[in-house]
């Protein structure tokens, strides 16, 4: 039987959507996490310490976190670690950037236009089955063991995340907005700079943070199998002289690379995208 | 079956004085081979409020969709005003682009176009969230931003197409008053696609019940506004059109009961 005042059959709720981490954290909250997220570590930290300093741990095997830290120091002290770092972000720098743009203008390109796709989408889906460390050893062959074989394998990896993303992107825009915009007589390049750019910029994000780690994998892999130069060369370097202390070192420096990239592509994420629900920091 | 076929959209009424501003003729839709619409024949004089009811799928917004020129026809002709909109089921903004830039979407933005969107937000009591995006937006106020979006460049024909199913029962009540208001204000053509029979009671000049492809029924309304949703007029008529909606009241007379279909 129907209730006589039966007011909402499809009620929704009216209140704003509150984003997950904008602000709704009090600060005691935030302190308790942090803490338990260092405790972890620090614990991690003083077990591997109790094992080297109790002789379960070979130092050839695994160094204390001393003769680490030590390590790092005379990285640090004698310049090699800075004149290696300049040279690898170098590298990285320049095949992220051309690697990400030519798969920012590729995806656009496929994303916006149907001829865009019909041209660019099917080798571009080819090519991507393709390891890219499966062409290191091409590579050197095409362009000798210089730097261009590795910034060429750097643009390689950069190239499909981003061009995957931004396509992707693109084409998932709620069809529902381009149909508003054609009622609203929006015209093509209207559609394509004020609705399609826009929505699928964090989906762009995506690619770009995605092909920034590539990017450092790829140099990594670049640098331990042919280099003079360079953080991967001077672990390859360490690792043949049975310095596990540095090779642990570096490996600690790639991590604080990994760490720092992660940081940097949240605040561009944060200022770029505001009208996204708010990201953790 | 008239075949005249013409693009939905373009002005087919001509040079005719005093044509009506909307006009359909024989027009049909096919979907799979059955028509959804089948030979509709509809005309709207201008500042008319017209309500469609009709059970599920029988082409109500298809026929509102027709008439935004979404859709063409697969026969007839579909004359419209040039200047239409569209406020659509769900408020569908642009979610990069701050309240403002989306009530004047279609329009090169400028500080004139940005005072065109505030005063359209001012209508529609908006006018502090012009900077705001739309995720901060209760549903309600995004519903109305669309209407202002709608608004904004004074349409002579505005198309509902269930605008306020999706809100919550008391926030739709002051959308009936908002849009009753704003339709005083500019007086456009108004098609409003819709479940609620009450809704359309309260709204429109004129009810249409379509049915099987088909205007089942055409009620002219004239009872003075703002309406009173409990008035025994509107009671009488809202057991009409549930009957004609194939819902059996039986003793259910309650005059508050809001029957969705």
């Amino acid at each position: 039987m129907m209730s006589p005042v039966s007011l909402s059959q499809t009620s929704k709720r009216e209140t704003p959507s509150t984003p997950p981490f904008a602000g709704g954290e009090r600060w005691t909250d935030t302190a308790v996490r942090l803490l338990v997220r260092s405790l972890v570590v620090l614990l991690i930290v003083a077990l591997w310490w109790t094992a080297s300093a109790s002789g379960s741990l070979s130092a050839d095997l695994l160094p204390s976190p001393a003769q680490v830290i030590a390590a790092c120091v005379g990285l640090v002290s004698d310049g090699d670690l800075a004149q290696a770092l300049s040279i690898s972000l170098y590298r990285a720098f320049v095949g992220f950037f051309i690697g990400s743009g030519i798969g920012l203008v590729l995806g656009l390109f496929a994303g916006l236009l149907k001829v865009g796709e019909q041209l660019v989408d099917a080798p571009m889906q080819i090519f991507r089955a393709i390891p890219f460390i499966a062409l290191l050893p091409l590579f050197i062959t095409w362009f000798g063991i210089g730097e261009y074989s590795k910034v060429m394998l750097i643009i390689s990896a950069t190239i499909f995340p981003v061009y995957l993303n931004t396509y992707g992107g693109a084409r998932n825009v709620d069809k529902k907005l381009i149909e508003m915009a054609r009622s609203f007589k929006l015209s093509s390049a209207r559609i394509a700079l004020r609705i399609v750019l826009p929505t699928s910029l964090p989906s762009i994000f995506v690619g770009l943070r995605y092909s920034s780690s590539t990017a450092l994998l790829a140099l990594v892999v670049s640098e331990q199998l042919n280099a003079s130069s360079g953080i991967g060369y001077l672990l390859m370097t360490a690792n043949q002289q049975q310095n596990s202390d540095i090779v642990i070192a570096i490996v600690i420096v790639y991590a604080i690379f990994g760490v720092l990239l992660d940081m940097f592509w949240r605040l561009a994420e944060h200022f770029a995208l505001p009208w996204r629900a708010k990201i953790a920091l | 079956m008239n075949t005249v076929r013409l693009q939905a959209g373009s002005d087919a009424i001509g040079p005719r004085a005093l044509a009506p501003r909307v006009a359909l003729q024989g027009v049909s839709k096919i979907y799979n081979g059955r028509a959804v619409l089948d030979g509709i024949d509809l005309d709207l004089a201008p500042g008319e409020f017209l309500a469609v009811l009709g059970p599920s799928g029988t082409g109500k917004t298809t026929l509102l969709r027709l008439l935004a020129g979404l859709e063409r026809v697969d026969g007839g002709t579909v004359g419209v005003p040039k200047v239409h909109s569209v406020v659509f089921q769900e408020p569908r903004l642009v979610p990069g682009q701050r309240v403002w830039k989306n009530v004047v979407v279609s329009d090169r933005w400028s500080a004139a176009s940005r005072e065109r969107a505030l005063s359209a937000l001012r209508e529609v009591g908006l006018q502090d969230k012009a900077q705001s995006w739309p995720k901060d937006l209760s549903g309600g106020e995004a519903q109305r931003v669309a209407l202002a979006r709608a608004l904004v460049h004074e349409p002579e024909l505005l198309l509902l197409d269930e605008p306020f199913a999706a809100l919550d029962a008391l926030t739709r009540i002051k959308m009936h008053a908002l849009v009753d208001e704003l339709w005083r204000a500019h007086l456009p053509t108004v098609v409003l696609v819709t479940h609620d029979i009450d809704e359309a009671l309260l709204l429109a000049d004129r009810v249409i019940v379509l049915r099987e492809g088909k205007v089942q029924r055409d009620i002219a309304l004239s009872e003075p506004r703002p309406r009173d949703r409990s008035s025994a007029v509107l009671g009488r008529l809202r057991t009409g059109l549930l009957r004609d909606l194939g819902v059996d009241q039986g003793q259910h007379t309650g005059v508050a009961q809001q029957v969705t279909v």
